[in-house]
């Protein structure tokens, strides 16, 4: 790799010109996470007059906890169900269109609008089509005799905000998924028809080998998201409920600390959820990755 | 092993761009026919029609004697050797040779054999374990030619397989092509630009200009005997001068000219068979400047404007000269060297 550098006369440009992406990172990411950590080892009185520091207890306390456990669990299936969904249907709509794409006739930018649309009204829109009483969804099921209340079947709960979650997801995926289907030489696919390999399995040994680098990307991206940033989803649509059964880590980080008053639990599973989410990315990069070079 | 038939084939792209207007072409079982022509004429177009890459609009393919219009690729048995190698890039040489053979259910020892034998015949035995961005173009190359042989196919199709290369390379992968194709006796199609490679390598060479076939032939026969202007001009390098008949008449030597068919428009001279010294026989006198002299090593060629006709003539004379540039020469049009056209339709009489 050829690496392109830029001389500075002046020593401190560089430092000037990084500012602002510096100061962004400190104030909304540094900076709270150091808060988090300080005040996960402290005990705040319910009025908020006076904090002692407790060393390991909220940690304590959060592994005898087994409702914190299973919102681990649940939070493992949730991430995986919306990374396996968002990212096989948006490559099964990449596939699709990149057939359109060579022939050049397709409007890519239609599949982007739901990355345009904030997670709340997602998670609105999904909550009002899945909603029990007035939406469409539970009254088409109901034809099928599946009767439909996510209020109520902590399942369906689990469903309905997966689906709101990835359907979120699916169209930055595509994008990707279609950069990447287009930088697939066609040669090597028709070398591959000539060999005598058929549609499917020219995809799975051809095309989706070279679209590994790709997919192991969205992959990482996909989990983080999943883990922490369907906050405004699963507020919009179940709220954690029903008993818990769609508390992921990353709400219940809010319920705890905002609804529960909790700020030591609360700060000390943040901290938490950081460190898994290091951990995840450290792993994937660790293993994953070599794997993926070609 | 087989023949290969092309009867009125035509092809038309969805665009509505008509690429190939109607060929007809035989090609004789272990015959390697070269397709030559300039950059758009539909060469690479009817490759992709005989490998099944693109469906034919008109007209029917047949490889040994099956009319394969509506077979998949795979169902052809043809192998193709792609202008970039199309390797595929995250399997090594090995994998890449073994595909075709473990998609059509080969045995593994039938399969080992074989790759073993491409790999000697290619001299790529050492590269088996290595990806193919671990190897240098010209090994690229035979790992290409290797996937190509390894599934002893009815019929080779190439696509400009040589253009990657340098110059020296190419020259010797072109013998070494035309080697294997000799050996393995397989029915050969070869796109290519380049006129050495054409002339060299061809049983029969086939002209293309917009889509159509302009002549087919011996590569010595079109070259001795054009059957068009443009088969004239495309085939030959430096390509042959033309003179309008009508500007020759009033030379010294204008006789030559009686013995030309009736309606003879154009008259073509290869630039070797100028001569620049009175010949025996018939031959037009013309004098003009020398432009330029480019030395090629054992000839040289030399751009004369010949003020008379308003034309620069081209003459490759043979060894070296010791002429200079700008000075005068004279030199003499062979009758025997005449090659007369029509020049309405632009074709060869007699
Ligand atoms: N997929 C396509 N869709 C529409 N038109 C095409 C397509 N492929 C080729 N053409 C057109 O068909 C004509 C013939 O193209 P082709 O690639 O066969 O030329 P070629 O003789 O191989 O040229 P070159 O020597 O430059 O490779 C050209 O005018 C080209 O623009
Ligand atoms: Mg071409």
């Amino acid at each position: 790799m050829q690496t392109k550098r830029t001389i500075f006369p002046n020593k401190l440009l560089p430092y000037l010109l990084l500012t602002p992406q510096l100061a962004i990172t400190i104030i909304f990411f540094l900076w709270p996470a150091g808060q988090a950590l300080k005040s996960s080892f402290e005990r705040e009185d319910p009025f908020g007059f006076k904090t002692t520091f407790v060393w390991f207890h909220n940690y304590a306390r959060l592994f005898s906890d087994p409702e914190y456990l299973n919102s681990v669990w649940r939070t493992a299936i949730f991430a995986v169900s919306v990374t396996a969904i968002s990212m096989s249907v948006s490559l099964l709509l990449a596939v699709a269109v990149n057939r359109l794409l060579r022939s050049g006739k397709f409007y890519t930018t239609l599949l982007v609008w739901p990355y345009a649309v904030a997670p709340v009204v997602a998670g609105i829109l999904w909550w009002f089509m899945f909603n029990p009483t007035i939406g469409i969804l539970p009254y088409l099921l109901d034809q099928f005799g599946i009767n439909w209340n996510h209020r109520i079947n902590g399942s369906q709960a689990m469903i309905l905000v997966v689906i709101a979650a990835a359907w979120k997801q699916i169209s930055y995926n595509f994008l990707f998924f279609v950069a990447g289907l287009q930088s697939v030489p066609q040669s090597l696919t028709e070398a591959a028809a000539i060999d005598g390999a058929g549609p499917f399995k020219r995809f799975w040994t051809i095309v989706f080998p070279l679209l590994s680098p790709t997919t192991f990307f969205l992959m990482i991206v996909n989990i983080n998201y999943a883990m922490f940033d369907t906050f405004g989803t699963i507020d919009a649509t179940t709220q954690g409920g029903p008993a818990g059964a769609t508390n992921t880590l990353v709400y219940k980080v809010y319920a705890d600390g905002f609804l529960g008053l909790n700020i030591g639990s609360s700060s000390a599973q943040s901290v938490m959820l950081m460190l898994i989410v290091i951990a995840l990315t450290v792993i994937q990069f660790r293993w994953v990755e070599r794997r993926v070079q070609y | 092993m087989a023949t290969l038939d092309l009867k009125g084939v035509k092809k038309t792209y969805p665009g509505g761009v008509a690429a190939v207007h109607g060929v007809d072409l035989e090609i004789a079982d272990g015959e390697l026919v070269v397709l030559v022509g300039p950059s758009g004429c539909g060469k690479s177009t009817l490759l992709r029609m005989i490998a099944g890459l693109e469906s034919i609009t008109e007209g029917t393919i047949s490889i040994a004697g099956d009319v394969v219009n509506r077979k998949e690729p795979a169902e052809r048995d043809i192998a193709m050797v792609f202008q970039n190698y199309a390797l595929y890039p995250h399997m090594s040489v090995r994998g890449n040779l073994e595909y075709g053979l473990k998609n059509r259910g080969t045995p593994r020892e039938d399969i080992d054999q074989r790759v073993a034998e491409a790999a000697r015949i290619l001299e790529i035995t050492p590269f088996l374990d290595r990806k193919p961005r671990q190897l240098s173009g010209g090994q690229r190359q035979r790992v290409a030619m290797g996937r190509a042989i390894v599934r002893k196919p009815k019929a080779f199709l190439f696509d400009e397989p040589l253009s990657n290369l340098d110059a020296k390379l190419r020259g010797q992968m072109r013998i070494e092509i035309r080697r294997l194709q000799r050996t393995l006796g397989t029915t050969s199609v070869y796109v290519t630009h380049d006129q050495l490679e054409a002339m060299t390598l061809a049983d029969r060479l086939v002209v293309m200009n917009a889509g159509r076939i302009e002549q087919v032939g011996k590569p010595i026969e079109l070259y001795d005997r054009p059957a068009s202007l443009f088969v004239a001009g495309f085939i030959g390098s430096p390509p042959m001068n033309l003179f309008e008949i009508d500007k020759l008449r009033s030379l010294p030597g204008a006789e030559a000219l009686q013995t030309l068919p009736a309606g003879t428009g154009i008259v073509g001279v290869r630039p070797d068979t100028v001569a620049l010294s009175q010949a025996n026989g018939p031959s037009i006198k013309l004098t003009g400047t020398i432009e330029l002299i480019e030395p090629v090593g054992g000839e040289s060629h030399l751009y004369v404007r010949c003020e008379g006709i308003n034309q620069i003539v081209t003459i490759v004379a043979q060894g070296r000269t010791g002429l200079t540039e700008t000075s005068m020469l004279d030199f003499w049009l062979p009758q025997a060297g005449f090659h007369p056209f029509n020049i309405e339709t632009g074709k060869r009489l007699a």
